[in-house]
């Protein structure tokens, strides 16, 4: 009973002690490790370009570039830690943001018109709906017909990249809707300045509310509490979180041709006009996906299987778990993340290309790798994948902007891939 | 015992029925028997023990009972009616809880969750209930490890005791009626496994009938009532345990004779 509730014995080093205080606040260590990575990654390039690289917009480009990566990270997350591997990620997301474009350019100018206000959800609703097909499709013969998860997301990997050509007839296809394309960001994909501040509002308050939850559950069940310091500290960190990702969202403001458009649409003078963008759409929707996921994974009997099939299949056979329904479910939702990301991917460039999403399926495992997945299977986190997105984004864009070549990119980032890789090995054989 | 909260079947036992008969049962692996025409039965409040040396075939007769394996022949009658179990789900709905070799654990889980896996309590939105699958775990453990204190941690950080008697409180905490226990000391120090033969005796005093599969012919004479012995697949007899000596059994174990068909020879062979 005094294993969370100890204070830090007396005698320990300085770094044990360091660790001590670490696990009263019960936080993931391996999660805080990457926040303090990125921090380093950002003040470390910030001190190489003479403070240049530090400013909003930057920060704001490279999370939104992660957007999708990190999106379709919190599936392949489930799919590694049960053992399995997707490398059809991307090719289904191409498949769907095809539709979606080739349904609102070709189908709805001669159907329902173009720009209705239903248009762009039914739109997303088939995209949505194919993306579960095909996550089914894969997911039945991996789970059922009992082929390596390897070679069936292989075989999507390159029947769905020829699919897009079916459908696209080999051209770039534009969604040119004007609700769609919102869900790219920019700035009129955005919440804007106050919008920013309420969501904020709403994110600090949850934060806070989940804690006091938390440690109410814990009293009415006699449990240890985590020490009051630990649980201020906590809310304090999240809630600076939120205002410090509030404040770089409205730190970017409409650009002048916007505003003077703007005026002109609504007959009022440009003069003194100044709008924030606040947070961009798409940063919403990881938001959203990140925590249904986290849930998902964490609170439900779904995610529990997932990590007990990865942790010992026949342990949960054993214990009456319909593996193989589990298993199936896993690339449904995966199917359904691709068309998520295939809307913010299509929107985001106004057009489904041939090649769109080419190449994701590695960087996805990449992230979710870099998190802290596991391929032993039954070990990784939904927000450790998140972050691993945003680190190799976040290196990407600041080697580009110190001029690096892409090449040497994907060497640093290769680099950094197998060093994670190589710091959870060696931690995990100290642990046990 | 107190960590019975609900029956798991409600029908009382039937006087005088065992509460399980395994009747003529057959197991293959491709064209190899490892079960070859077993009939063995299990009474309420009674450990029967099942010996035999390695590939015997006791741990898949076992299996057979537990849902974990499929009998491929025969038929299991619990109270005197036959049952299909043709999976865990099935044998857990009837009340037959088994604690496996390997323990059957998830190691990147911790020990509630293990203790609930495939039975998790949900709160009234269908979420997992963790506090309370918590709290049940820990009154459980209070009772069958007092010292264990790492409720949160992944299995996979606990020692070998520790996660026995994990897999031991999964097993008796949903009130089975009837507990499989395939070597359940094997991997335990001289404490521990003292700790669990007390254990045994206690599940035995309330009544629930035990198979105990175990290479330990001491254990074996120390708990059970009637000793089943296997060989090569079949089995070579059951028989009471005051009118046996370890000895009888080892010649069991080892010939694949019941002790009044040893030939002289086989008595020399033995000597040796």
């Amino acid at each position: 009973m005094t294993e969370t509730v100890a204070a830090p014995s007396p005698g320990l080093g300085l770094r044990n002690r360091f660790n001590e205080l670490v696990r009263l606040t019960e936080l993931d260590g391996r999660l805080l490790g990457m926040i303090v990575t990125l921090i380093a990654i950002e003040i470390g390039f910030g001190i190489y370009t003479g403070g240049n690289i530090l400013n909003p917009v930057n920060l704001l480009t490279f999370v939104t570039q992660a957007i999708e990566i990190a999106i379709l990270a919190t599936g392949m997350v489930l799919v590694i830690v049960s053992r399995n591997i997707d490398l059809s990620v991307g090719s289904v997301l191409g498949v769907v943001a095809m539709v979606y474009a080739v349904l609102m350019h070709e189908v709805y100018p001669t159907t329902i018109g173009v720009n209705t206000p239903y248009g762009w959800l039914l739109a997303l609703a088939a995209g949505m709906g194919l993306g579960v097909i095909l996550g089914g499709i894969q997911g039945f013969l991996i789970a059922y017909a009992g082929i390596p998860s390897f070679v069936v997301t292989l075989g999507g990997l390159l029947a769905f990249r020829g699919l897009i050509f079916d459908i696209s007839g080999g051209s770039t296809q534009a969604p040119d809707d004007k609700q769609f394309v919102t869900l790219g960001g920019g700035p009129l994909g955005s919440l804007g300045g106050t919008m920013s501040w309420v969501l904020g509002a709403i994110l600090g308050v949850a934060i806070v509310a989940y804690l006091f939850y938390n440690r109410r559950q814990r009293r009415k069940f006699g449990f240890p509490l985590r020490p009051m310091w630990a649980e201020v500290g906590v809310a304090v960190g999240g809630i600076l979180i939120v205002i410090f990702g509030v404040l770089v969202s409205n730190a970017y403001h409409w650009p002048i041709g916007l505003i003077k458009q703007y005026a002109a649409e609504h007959n009022i003078s440009p003069n003194g006009l100044d709008f924030e963008a606040g947070i961009p759409w798409p940063l919403v929707i990881l938001l959203v996906v990140t925590v249904a996921m986290t849930f998902l994974s964490t609170k439900r009997k779904f995610g529990r299987y997932v990590y007990a099939i990865g942790g010992n299949p026949e342990a949960a056979e054993l214990g009456g778990i319909n593996t193989r329904w589990t298993i199936m479910k896993i690339y449904i939702l995966m199917g359904f993340l691709c068309a998520i990301a295939a809307a913010i991917s299509s929107a985001q460039i106004n057009g489904a290309t041939n090649d769109l999403g080419q190449g994701y399926e590695l960087l996805v495992i990449s992230a979710a790798v870099i998190g802290g997945t596991s391929f032993a299977g039954g070990v990784g986190t939904i927000p450790g994948a998140v972050l691993g997105a945003i680190v190799i984004y976040a290196l990407r864009y600041n080697l580009q902007f110190i001029g690096l070549p892409s090449n040497n990119q994907d060497i640093v980032i290769a680099i950094v891939l197998v060093a994670a890789v190589a710091f959870d090995t060696y931690t995990r054989r100290r642990s046990t | 015992m107190t960590v019975v909260e609900q029956p798991a079947m409600a029908a009382s036992p039937v006087p005088g029925v065992p509460i399980v008969q395994m009747r003529d049962i057959g197991v293959a692996f491709g064209g190899v028997k490892a079960v070859d025409g077993v009939s063995i039965d299990l009474r309420a409040g009674e450990v029967v023990g099942l010996v035999g040396g390695n590939g015997a075939g006791k741990s898949t007769l076992m299996r057979a009972l537990s849902g974990a394996h499929k009998a491929d022949s025969g038929e299991i009658l619990l109270d005197g009616k036959p049952v299909p179990i043709a999976n865990p789900r099935d044998a857990k709905a009837v009340g037959i809880e088994t604690i496996y070799q390997n323990l059957a654990l998830a190691d990147n889980i911790n020990a509630p969750g293990n203790l609930f896996l495939g039975r998790e309590l949900t709160t009234g939105v269908g979420s997992l209930d963790d506090s309370s699958m918590e709290q049940a775990t820990r009154k459980v453990m209070g009772r069958l490890n007092p010292n264990f204190t790492r409720f949160r941690a992944p299995v996979r950080n606990l020692s070998g005791g520790q996660r026995q008697s994990v897999a031991i409180a999964r097993a008796v905490h949903f009130n089975a009626r009837i507990l499989i226990m395939d070597e359940p000391t094997a991997a335990l120090g001289p404490a521990e496994t003292a700790q669990v033969r007390d254990l045994i005796r206690e599940l035995k005093k309330e009544g629930l009938g035990i198979f105990l599969v175990s290479h330990d012919i001491h254990d074996v004479f120390d708990l059970s009532e009637r000793i089943s012995v296997m060989y090569h697949g079949r089995l070579v007899g059951t028989v009471n345990k005051d009118e046996v000596t370890p000895d009888d059994v080892l010649g069991m174990i080892i010939l694949g004779k019941p002790p009044t068909k040893l030939t002289s020879a086989d008595r020399a062979e033995l000597q040796h």
